[in-house]
């Protein structure tokens, strides 16, 4: 099966004042139909600055995307001029942002929402448009749509909004829906319903989902495969079954070692990963992650590692591996 | 949205009252009554006969039985003659209204027209050089005392290059009053303008880095609709309540800015009347703008719940 969603090469860069923030380096991934890949890693690690760049929503300027591609169902989104870019939006790919309590416009109705984007990208009449926002706020389960789509964000719940987020990214029937860490602001029990929607509709409509998130419990749960990212490169890739139970690379060993797990023992402190994400506008010279790690050997310092193949279905960028 | 409402007129009701008692206090305060001034400067000089003019204006009375007369006829109606005059102080009033009106309003309206789009076009183009030309003219206009444009456009229009007529008869039509009333209005209203563009620069750069436009970009919208019906609706919610506050303002520029133009509207003749110390003129002159002032700040905020929905449904 031929992937929806090809990015290869990706570098995004920020000019500042402080000199040039390397926030995307060579990042390489591509997603199949109704496959989630998770991206995965701490704050400050590419993951968000990735998703942007697919939907090329980088500040520009300071933002600008260097190299790369992005092809969706074979179009390279980043050979596109704006106008055309704007018809890909939402239609092709479709994003879902982290905090559903600002993501939606305060002052318009959530139908009104949802319905701007059906107008947008299909030539619909103003009631037709309506009536597919209502369908769709059924269709993830809000309950009394005609209700509440005549209600505006802030008379709705935190996992409402979200699943609102989700009907408005979804309503034109994108190929890909980026996911940017869609439930890290959400109860708990409130995450679990968000993220079985999300599958459920991924494997209804068919869509590509690239799951952004640093909860390594919701990567365990719902992606096919995953990439770790780390000072914004690619670190590690392969099934997310496969990583789970093999880590290669000492970052995710130790982001797996930092999760508390059930009957541990009482006392056993957790391990955490020591020191800080480099800054990305003066990262060093060689692995990004060697000043963090205890098996850092003089090549470390010297020379990137490239992303190598270990095992069947992982690779890992690791000299020491 | 009616209980509010109500509630506002009630509040009003004591605002009104409190600037009542103030100018009515204040006025007082002031040395010098009408016979005073009439004696002063029109040399009058029989004691007997000033002693009678303050019995005959009742300006001997106690304060408190001067001030329920004055309010009492005013809730009748009865707002009393102007000891200058000596008409009804509603037939000086009334025809001086619609002068002041039309100025204001055009004034106003020169305000919102220009400060809102100069402010969007200067906040989506932050930092360009347009942008620091706008801030910079914006903060000109802000420092101008208004008595002094107006001198200068009075110099620059009238006497220089003739373009514009000066104010010496009412107007024959509306387009000679748009144009008689305009130069004066622009420079009423500049001072608000460049208020309402700053207002409106950071309020739009605050509302462009919200999530909420960078979801509707992520919907494929235009940057034009992402601006005009995203950002800039939630812009304008702190640009309406200035917009009231400003409107009070405006008032203090129209006295300096009809005494300068020569226009014979009702803030001229507000100065004019304290001068005299008529009193039954500057105090109904003085509730009349205090009454506009809180109504249009009322309407405002009724405006305000309509635009924001989060307002308009809690209460």
């Amino acid at each position: 099966m031929a992937p929806v969603l090809e990015v290869s090469g990706l570098s995004t860069v920020f000019h500042t004042r402080a000199g040039l923030v390397r926030a995307v380096q060579d990042v390489s991934f591509s997603v199949e139909a109704g496959e989630t890949l998770a991206i995965v890693g701490e704050s400050g690690c590419g993951k968000t600055m990735t998703a942007l760049s697919l939907m090329r929503l980088i500040p520009s300027p300071p933002g600008e995307i260097v190299a790369g591609s992005v092809k969706v169902a074979g179009t390279d989104l980043l050979q596109l001029d704006e106008p055309a870019m704007r018809k890909m939006r939402g239609s092709q790919i479709a994003m879902i942002f982290q905090e559903p309590m600002t993501a939606l416009n305060p002052l318009l109705t959530v139908g009104r929402q949802i319905a701007e984007m059906v107008s947008l990208h299909e030539n619909v009449s103003r009631r037709a448009a309506d009536a597919r926002a209502v369908e769709m706020l059924r269709h993830v389960r809000i309950p009394a749509p005609e209700r509440r789509a005549m209600e505006y964000p802030h008379q709705m719940s935190g996992g409402m909004r979200q699943r609102a987020m989700i009907a408005m990214a979804l309503v034109c029937r994108p190929k890909v829906l980026i996911a940017d860490e869609p439930t890290t602001a959400l109860d708990v029990t409130i995450q679990a319903q968000v993220l079985d929607l999300i599958g459920d509709l991924r494997r209804e409509l068919g869509t590509a989902v690239v799951l952004i998130t640093h909860d390594l419990g919701v990567v365990a749960e719902t992606a096919d495969r995953m990439i770790v990212m780390y000072a914004g490169r690619k670190v590690e890739e392969g099934t997310t079954k496969e990583l789970f139970a093999h880590p290669n690379h000492p970052y995710l060993q130790g982001l797996l070692a930092s999760v508390p797990k059930f009957g541990a023992g009482e006392g056993t402190r957790l391990r955490e990963i020591p020191g800080m994400v480099p800054a990305l506008n003066n990262l060093p010279q060689g692995c990004a992650f060697a000043p963090r790690c205890s098996a850092a050997v003089a090549k470390c310092q010297e020379a990137i590692p490239p992303l190598e193949t270990k095992r069947p279905g992982h690779a890992a960028a690791c000299w020491m591996s | 949205m009616i209980q509010y409402t109500l509630r506002r007129l009630g509040l009003m009701a004591i605002t009104l009252f409190g600037v009542s008692v103030a100018i009515f206090v204040l006025l007082r305060i002031v040395p010098g009554n009408i016979a005073d001034i009439l004696f002063d400067s029109a040399g009058m000089i029989d004691p007997a006969e000033k002693q009678q003019i303050v019995k005959d204006l009742g300006l001997d009375l106690p304060l408190i039985t001067q001030y329920t007369h004055w309010i009492g006829g005013l809730l009748h109606g009865d707002l009393g003659y102007s000891y200058v005059s000596e008409k009804p102080v509603l037939d000086e009033i009334l025809p001086r209204i619609p002068i002041t009106a039309r100025l204001a309003g055009l004034a106003l309206m020169f305000a919102i027209c220009t400060g809102v789009p100069f402010g969007v076009i200067s906040a989506v183009r932050q930092n360009s050089w347009l942008d620091y030309a706008l801030r910079v003219v914006s903060l000109a206009a802000l420092s101008m005392p208004s008595f002094w444009l107006g001198l200068l456009v009075l110099m620059a229009f009238v006497d220089w290059l003739g373009l514009l007529p000066i104010y010496d008869k009412a107007p024959a039509t509306w387009g000679a009053a748009i144009l008689m009333y305009c130069v004066p209005a622009a420079s009423v209203g500049l001072r608000s303008s460049a208020l309402i563009m700053r207002l409106t620069r950071s309020s739009m750069l605050e509302v462009l880095r919200q999530d909420y436009v960078r979801t509707a970009r992520s919907k494929g919208l235009s940057e034009a609709a992402v601006t005009f019906t995203h950002a800039l609706r939630n812009a304008m919610l702190p640009v309406i309540t200035v917009i009231g506050i400003e409107t009070a303002f405006l008032f203090g520029g129209l006295i300096v800015t009809e005494t300068v133009f020569n226009i014979p509207g009702i803030a001229r003749f507000l100065v004019v009347a304290i001068s005299w110390r008529d009193y039954p003129m500057v105090q109904n002159l003085v509730m009349f703008i205090a009454i506009v002032v809180v109504s249009v700040n009322l309407i405002v905020d009724l405006a305000y719940m309509l635009v924001d929905p989060r307002i308009r449904l809690r209460t």
